[in-house]
């Protein structure tokens, strides 16, 4: 970016919430059901029929407040947001408006250079999302509304970020506590969490706003990293000659990597909200939040210190291993059959996490259950195999999920450590190698490696390693003395 | 002809084998028929016959409902499930629910025969019953004139017999207004006494359902058996239902106020003397009769049609052509399925009060209009707050005039919406109200006094109007 210019960047990010019903009706929220299967007169809008809050919503989103310091709201109220389309089935979206449920909070990030920076939370409040509207269905236009009613979260940033790179640390960092709360699967793709984005430009120094644009539709990580990237140059661009930037909302087209701007008609919107006359105002006692924050989970960083200390793994490990619930879950699973910290450690941030990003799933879809992984670890502890070994038949785990201990006994695979049997397979190689003995006794130190590797071969690779070399040396360094 | 005088005779009638309880609803269906030009429903279970004989039966063994036999008209806003729900707008012509409002399953569930749909002013928005799709409601005492509104066709039926009781709804007069027009008993319950699920909403925070019957003990009766929380509407209340019935006798000298701001200009003289002859003969039985001040009155009206527009420009949103009801045929793109199918559908009272509404919440004039219509709105509560540390009821007319002619107003909403002066406030305020009939104007139409009580004091409210009950 042109050092003369500082970006401006606030992002409006919505959520679903993984509740197993509606915000205001019994639906199911399931994504998969056919269309049009999971509703009832309530989210269809029919004549006469009324909202019912879900108490899980409330404690959903209480908790993301709790977790971003965010003052919890003892009073919050609904509103309606006014508009028409054919999937927004009441004409209006119930919404919080004025007095919202969560306010001024903040998330830290850290940056690159490891410096930490405060993201400010203007306010976090619920809604209900909208159904679907499928427009490449030959000329007519499709609904499903399965979606209607689906609560979500929207958290609304201070606009406290100044690069694309802020921005996204500030959305992995996001996605990070709502996973780690279980209150959304984080998913951008799939528009589990989806974002806006409010960019503008100044002088570096200036302390008033620029004019600023909304991007809209940036349907990855990657993608919101992007827009907001073209978005500043865009604007730089306009300025360095001389132009003036025109308030707009743009939409992120991802193929053509560019921006296009929305009709302007689609956004003269006159919302006319309004408080919703069909809900209680939602109350938030000391009680109920001293309930709600009884359900809060160790959150990323208490969890990554807490691993420093008591696992005494470095910074990086830790890091890496409370990346996600999810990850650091299974680790802490795999300790459950081993203590072995490190090997723990090295086996899911190398095999694991290999294995993860190839086959792009989740560690939830990874196949080798943290059990078995721990069962694994524990055998070569024991010198039941040796690493090589258990590297051989970690595939097989992977498409069996097989106890190791079960391969390990068909195969016959468990490590030789009878130092009597080592022998006897030492003295038959050394007594077919003459020739390598010699070289041996004449100062060549590298035809011990032919030599393990013969009775490697020999043992089908089960000698304990340490055992053969240990023997191996000594009945050479015998050879030499006589 | 009807020979009983409240449904406890009734019951009593049936159960001496002096009544037939099928017999009983073919005479209601007949005299709907022989009754048809006051169009008072827009539809009747003829098929409710059917019912009548399991009914009696039950009524025979002891094991009937509160409300066994009784015959309810329903008003055509509140959903009956598989029966057409029309709120007397083209625009829901053909829809039919798949639900129960729950006012009405409580009927069904004490043993009431419901007996049709009543006609009523489109979605509720009207004071004469001439804004349905289904043509204007007479008035049964007089034909030429308008029975009231909204809820013109359930005052009209139990008016001229065409049912025991029925249900209306009341938003800001729907049930009260019309119950003095046709000289019979209405009352407008306490905001969230009875469940509004299932009540195709007009304005959620004013609507409420209550009863119109001949009789104060139906009322009491039916009352009874609506009311209650219902975990489908947030906003009902979790109080417990007194036992309406039995307390209707327990008189006790009710301190009543005479809020100068009811009488003022405006107030047809027949209407104040008859209404003072009232309030003669409750000082006569030892009520204390006390000139109480309802200061914000006057701002009533402005805001309960700034409030009430509002929240029906957004809860008629869901009428589109989309989803379900009226589509146009000129459909070609969204913005033509809209315009046409909302333009052909609705009437123009409703086209009217939409854009009303649609105005008030409009940015740059929500503070103007409707964040200062909300204020008054708790400065007129507060009046009544006031008014009740001093006085347990208080007493006004229920209109400003008696029944007007078909087509005498329609020309003139204002004149139109001035008309609710005495009712709206109840519904600003949340409190209950009562439509009792005390005597005719000379030209023999009804003249209504109202009664409005505190919050859920429905009791107090039911018993004075018993007192005018056991005097007729
Ligand atoms: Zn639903």
């Amino acid at each position: 970016m042109d050092s003369k210019y500082e970006a401006v960047i606030g992002l409006e990010v919505h959520a679903q919430l993984l509740t197993d019903t509606k915000i205001f009706c019994g639906c199911s929220t399931r994504f998969d059901a056919p269309p049009n299967t999971n509703v009832c007169p309530v989210c269809l809008g029919h004549p006469g029929v009324l909202p019912v809050m879900n108490k899980k919503v409330v404690e959903f989103t209480a908790l993301m407040g709790l977790a971003t310091e965010c003052a919890i709201n003892e009073r919050s109220i609904f509103a309606r947001k006014n508009y028409f389309y054919p999937d927004l089935p009441k004409g209006y979206q119930i919404s919080q408006y004025e007095e919202p449920i969560c306010e001024h909070g903040k998330i830290t990030i850290e940056l690159k250079d490891g410096s930490m920076r405060d993201i400010g939370i203007i306010r976090i409040h619920m809604e209900e999302d909208a159904g679907k509207s499928i427009h490449d269905q030959g000329s007519e236009t499709l609904i499903d509304v399965n979606r209607c009613g689906t609560p979500l979260m929207e958290i609304v940033s201070e606009p406290d970020m100044h690069t694309a790179d802020e921005a996204y640390l500030y959305l992995t960092k996001l996605k990070q506590i709502v996973t780690y709360l279980g209150i959304c699967d984080g998913n951008m793709e799939e528009g589990s969490l989806r974002c806006d984005a409010n960019i503008s430009i100044r002088l570096k120094g200036e302390t008033k706003l620029g004019t600023k644009t909304e991007v809209k539709n940036m349907n990855s990580f990657r993608n919101v990293e992007k827009a907001i990237e073209f978005e500043i140059e865009r604007q730089i661009d306009i300025l360095e000659e001389g132009g003036r930037i025109v308030q707009q909302t743009l939409l992120w087209n991802a193929d053509q990597n560019k921006i296009i701007p929305m009709r302007s008609k689609e956004e003269a919107h006159d919302y006319r909200y309004f408080p919703d006359p069909d809900l209680m105002p939602v109350i938030v006692d000391q009680k109920w939040k001293v309930e709600i924050s009884k359900m809060m989970p160790e959150l990323p960083e208490k969890r990554r210190d807490r691993f420093i200390e008591q696992y005494s793994l470095p910074k990086y490990d830790a890091e890496i291993l409370t990346s996600s619930r999810d990850l650091a879950d299974y680790y802490e699973k795999i300790l459950t059959v081993t203590d072995d910290y490190k090997s723990a450690s090295n086996w899911v941030m190398t095999e694991v996490l290999k294995n993860i990003n190839d086959r792009k799933i989740t560690v939830a879809q990874f196949p080798v259950s943290a059990e078995n992984l721990g069962k694994l670890i524990k055998m070569i502890n024991e010198n039941i195999i040796s690493g090589k070994i258990a590297k051989e038949i970690f595939p097989e785990m992977l498409s069996t999920n097989s106890d190791p201990n079960v391969i390990v006994k068909e195969k016959n695979l468990v490590q030789i450590t009878d130092t009597s049997e080592i022998e006897n397979v030492i003295d038959g190689i050394l007594s077919a190698n003459p020739k390598q003995i010699e070289e041996f006794l004449s100062g060549k130190d590298k035809v011990i490696g032919f030599f393990v590797g013969q009775i490697m071969k020999e043992t089908k690779g089960k000698a304990n390693p340490a055992i053969v070399n240990e023997l191996l040396k000594s009945k050479l360094e015998s050879k030499r003395e006589k | 002809m009807l020979n009983y005088k409240n449904h406890s005779e009734k019951i009593s009638l049936i159960k001496e084998d002096k009544l037939s309880l099928r017999e009983n609803v073919s005479f209601f269906l007949d005299n709907i028929k022989r009754n048809s030009n006051l169009n008072a429903y827009n539809f009747v279970f003829d098929d409710c016959l059917m019912q009548t004989s399991s009914i009696e039966q039950k009524i025979k063994n002891g094991s009937a409902g509160k409300l066994a036999g009784m015959v309810i008209a329903i008003k055509d806003v509140l959903a009956i499930k598989q029966q057409p729900l029309t709120c007397s707008s083209n625009i829901l012509r053909d829809f039919i629910p798949t639900y129960t409002a729950t006012a009405v399953q409580k009927l069904i569930d004490a043993d009431a025969i419901i007996i049709g749909k009543t006609n009523c002013d489109e979605f509720a928005m009207g004071s004469s019953n001439e804004n349905s799709a289904f043509g204007a409601v007479l008035n049964p005492v007089d034909k030429s004139r308008v029975p009231g509104g909204s809820s013109g066709g359930s005052a009209a039926a139990v008016a001229a017999s065409l049912c025991d009781a029925s249900l209306g709804t009341d938003t800001g007069g729907s049930i009260r207004q019309p119950a003095a027009f046709c000289g019979i008993y209405g009352l407008k319950p306490t905001y969230g006494r009875v469940s509004r699920y299932g009540l195709t909403a007009f304005a959620s925070s004013f609507d409420t359902i209550g009863p119109f019957a001949r009789n104060v003990e139906d009322i009491a009766l039916v009352l009874s058996v609506i009311s209650g929380y219902d975990e489908k509407d947030s906003t009902s209340f979790r109080t417990d239902v007194p036992d309406f019935i039995t307390k209707l006798n327990s008189i006790k000298k009710f301190r009543i106020g005479l809020p100068k701001e009811y009488f003022a200009e405006g107030l047809n003289e027949e209407i104040h003397n008859a209404i003072f002859e009232k309030v003669e003969y409750l000082k006569k039985q030892g009520f204390e009769i006390t000139e109480i001040e309802l200061p914000h009155t006057e701002y009533s009206i402005s805001a309960y049609y700034i409030l009430t527009t509002a929240e029906a420009s957004s809860n008629l949103a869901r009428f589109d052509g989309a989803r379900y009801g009226f589509r146009s045929k000129e459909d070609k793109n969204l913005l033509n399925m809209y315009v046409n199918s909302r333009s052909e559908g609705f009437g123009n009272e409703i086209k009217r009060r939409i854009m009303l509404g649609t105005y008030v919440l409009s940015s740059g004039y929500y503070d103007a209009y409707y964040r200062k219509a909300q204020k008054v709105r708790r400065l007129l509560k507060q009046d009544f707050d006031k008014a009740f540390e001093k006085v347990d009821l208080i007493l006004t007319p229920t209109t400003p005039t008696t029944a007007f002619k078909i087509g005498e107003k329609t020309s003139d909403p204002l004149e139109m919406y001035l008309g609710d002066i005495y009712t709206t406030s109840a519904n600003l305020a949340g409190i209950p109200g009562i439509n009792i009939p005390i005597g005719k104007d000379k030209q023999g139409l009804p003249i209504g006094m109202q009664v409005m009580a505190n919050q859920f004091d429905e009791v107090t409210l039911l018993s004075v109007a018993q007192i005018f009950n056991l005097s007729e």
